[in-house]
């Protein structure tokens, strides 16, 4: 048990470490380093425009979607030479933030299912930043539950028309394209009639508005859809395989290694060691010394699940369900220690101002963002369900709507 | 990165496993547990014919010579079967107090004995309610004898020495406290039995009475040998602990495949379903915080102490958490006799205390971890 890297993986991080200490935008590195939670935003410039340069200087340099094939854009790397790039790419790769979803989902959809011509074309560009992707699968009336989607896909000659509203989509704004999974027959049961397409988020009839969420923000969009026209060749998988099509995607979002998500840990602790209680420091009080031991052994606890998840691609295996914890743990904590750091704030805990004395409003906005957490990429009580079906071997829920048609299933409750 | 067991390790555990699968039954605990016997006497032996008792004893005190990365492999599988032996307070706590303060005519003497099963060791630290603390130690030692009371001592019962802590001055620091070795079968020392919530491990009152004792290492360094001592058996018992969780889990999961209710397997309720992902999820957590420690035990680092803390509170959590909800998932049955899942909530519920509670270690673990940022 050790916690070297190979000499093989050595000479990898040599050169990874050595590249990015020459060209990283060192002027962001402080910006970068302070935000640990939540969305990205820089003072002076705008994120997706900086990302955009560090992304085609990675690409140029063979340093982009590493371990895609070189021929799409990628260097051939091995899943632990990926993880060694993250570690060493740092704080800057935060700045890949708004590649992310083409990345780790339509990239990987597109690599599977898409034809060498489309491969050809749009992979490269995605990897390198130039063309931003999105993923339009969510919608007002089916999130968990997704194979309930209503947006309807029409086939008229060799193309299909589209109608129908999507939500949750990130950087629909500034995405050139997006991965769609519609409905293209509604005389079946819900999985068996979807179909999976790519489309320009230029077409005619595509509308993006912002959502403005509960924590005041606007992070996310809706994307309507009014007769926009896509092309079959557009299509990935077959016509009816959407379901199947999309198990590809949403599994690439699962497989994140080596991404460490953020617990709020590190703050909490530093503010309890900081915080003046009339009896004294907060890291004194037993009641707060208990809390942040838990949370603390949480924190270390998927540090080193990760940490476990390394050695097997170190190895050459593939690494256990363990990983599928971390976003379960960290969602809901990041809540729980939000809500106790203002608890430990008294009245003056309610209030959100930067000014405040209290670490600026830092754990106000921990809490007023945490709910998303526990619902974004899979919400906690799915979670649950995958680690007791897929992990556990737990049966699956009875589904009441599994054979009937889709357009005979109840819309509403009552 | 190579975070993991070697090959070799995970073939000892599989060993281990298999063993103790045929020789430690529910049915072997029980017969403890009915107060049948005071510990299973045929396993004890067992476990040193396979090398077990003495694997991370020097080849030159008799043992196996492997370290302590096989030791916590098969910690786990102790605590995976409950077995109803005097594993932990032998094997971590009375060996580790031997190995790190030991003189070469102690460890001649009894560190063979322990890879052989002849000899069973224990630590006399406790004086009644409380955590470890060099405050609550009274057990006074002086001109080579002890004369006070401990209590709980584990498995005191059928010890034949102890590691003793003891009140060697008076000037209120921890250099007051020394450790002793005392040969229990020599005479000075009365054994109580004390009823306890885990019958498969016995606990005792220990009343010296002018017992002759040799000093354990240098006198007025007990206080730091133990608190060495007790680092050690804390990545060791979190094995133990990891290995009872995971045993819990699959019970849990069993039953909730099997049980039908309402037409359906109870397994397929979201209900059950999220107690026993949650259930999972705590015993990962405890695991991967466990092989932290291993590692830094395994390599005497100095992150080792704040990693005992952490592996002892995550794996302390997640054995009660499981047990307790195996119980649940289990519903009526779960509370009967008959059924297992007692044994391990009476386990999971004592092994969290032995080393000090809780609360002790979570404050052990804010305390160390302060020490390391100030550093």
């Amino acid at each position: 048990m050790n916690f070297d890297d190979t000499p093989q993986e050595a000479e990898f991080r040599g050169l990874a470490r050595t590249w990015v200490d020459a060209n990283a935008p060192k002027e962001f590195e402080e910006e970068l380093s302070k935000s640990s939670l939540g969305r990205i935003r820089l003072a002076k410039r705008d994120m997706v425009e900086v990302g955009k340069d560090w992304q085609k200087k990675k690409s140029e340099a063979g340093w982009a979607c590493l371990h895609w094939p070189k021929e799409y854009g990628g260097r051939g790397a091995t899943p632990i030479e990926r993880v060694i790039w993250q570690q060493e790419e740092g704080v800057y790769g935060k700045l890949t933030q708004p590649f992310q979803i083409g990345e780790g989902m339509c990239g990987p959809t597109v690599m599977a299912w898409g034809s060498e011509e489309a491969k050809r074309r749009y992979l490269p560009k995605l990897a390198s930043g130039e063309e931003i992707w999105c993923q339009l699968f969510s919608e007002p009336s089916a999130g968990s539950d997704v194979a309930g989607l209503r947006t309807r896909a029409e086939k008229k000659g060799d193309s299909w028309v589209v109608n129908g509203q999507k939500i949750w989509t990130s950087g629909a704004h500034y995405s050139d394209y997006g991965l769609l999974i519609a409905r293209t027959d509604p005389n079946v049961p819900k999985h068996k009639g979807l179909t999976m397409f790519f489309l320009s988020m230029k077409s005619p009839g595509v509308e993006v508005r912002p959502i403005k969420q509960a924590n005041g923000m606007q992070e996310f969009n809706e994307v309507y859809f009014t007769d926009v026209v896509i092309p079959d060749s557009q299509r990935l998988g077959a016509v009816g395989d959407g379901w199947n099509v999309s198990l590809t995607t949403l599994m690439n979002e699962r497989m994140s290694i080596g991404s460490r998500l953020a617990t709020g840990v590190p703050e909490m602790f530093e503010f309890c060691s900081n915080l003046m209680l009339e009896d004294g420091l907060a890291i004194d009080d037993p009641a707060v010394r208990s809390k942040l031991a838990s949370w603390a052994v949480k924190s270390n606890g998927l540090k080193y699940t990760s940490y476990r998840a390394i050695s097997a691609l170190s190895k050459g295996e593939r690494p256990g369900p363990e990983n599928s914890i971390g976003k379960l743990v960290s969602g809901m904590m990041l809540q729980d220690i939000a809500a106790y750091a203002m608890d430990l704030q008294g009245a003056a805990g309610v209030l959100t101002g930067v000014d405040e004395e209290t670490v600026h409003g830092q754990f106000q906005q921990m809490l007023l963002s945490s709910p998303s957490m526990r619902i974004a990429g899979g919400t906690d009580e799915i979670l649950r369900n995958i680690i007791a079906e897929r992990v556990l071997g737990l049966p699956g829920d009875i589904r009441v709507d599994k054979d009937v048609p889709y357009n005979k299933i109840p819309t509403k409750g009552r | 990165m190579n975070f993991d067991f070697s090959d070799d390790q995970k073939q000892l555990r599989d060993q281990a496993r298999k063993f103790l699968g045929e020789r430690c039954s529910p049915k072997a605990v029980r017969t403890v547990l009915d107060g049948k016997a005071p510990y299973d006497k045929e396993l004890w032996k067992g476990l040193a014919e396979m090398g077990f008792l003495g694997v991370a004893i020097p080849e030159e005190f008799g043992g196996a010579g492997a370290g302590h990365l096989e030791l916590c492999v098969i910690a786990e599988e102790v605590g995976r079967a409950n077995a109803p032996v005097p594993f932990s307070s032998t094997v971590y706590l009375a060996a580790e107090a031997l190995l790190i303060a030991g003189s070469d005519a102690q460890k001649t003497k009894w560190l063979p004995a322990i890879a052989s099963g002849e000899a069973i060791g224990t630590l006399a630290l406790f004086e009644g309610t409380g955590n470890p603390s060099p405050k609550n130690i009274k057990l006074a030692a002086s001109g080579g004898v002890l004369n006070g009371v401990k209590k709980p001592v584990p498995d005191g019962a059928i010890a034949d020495f102890a590691v003793v802590a003891a009140r060697t001055g008076s000037s209120g620091r921890e250099s007051d406290i020394s450790l002793f070795l005392v040969d229990l079968k020599a005479g000075g020392v009365e054994a109580r039995s004390l009823s306890n919530l885990d019958p498969t491990r016995g606990q005792v009152e220990l009343t010296f009475g002018n017992c002759k004792a040799e000093p354990l290492g240098t006198v007025g360094e007990g206080w730091s040998i133990l608190t060495q001592v007790l680092d050690r058996a804390a990545v060791l018992t979190a094995f133990e602990q990891v290995g009872g969780a995971d045993r819990a889990l699959e019970m849990g999961r069993d039953y909730a495949l099997d049980r039908i209710a309402f037409g359906r397997p109870i397994g397929s309720f979201q209900a059950i379903k999220h107690m026993l992902a949650d259930m999972y999820v705590s015993a990962t957590l405890a695991r991967s915080n466990c092989y932290y420690g291993a590692w830094a035990l395994s390599t005497n680092a100095s992150e080792l102490s704040e990693a005992a803390a952490a592996a002892r509170i995550s794996a302390t959590q997640a054995f009660q958490h499981c047990a307790k909800n195996n119980i649940q998932v289990h519903g009526g049955m779960g509370f009967t006799w008959e059924f297992d899942c007692h044994m391990y909530y009476r386990r999971a519920n004592a092994l969290a205390l032995g080393l000090g509670s809780l609360s002790y270690w979570e404050d052990q673990l804010i305390d160390r971890m302060r020490k390391k940022n100030a550093a």
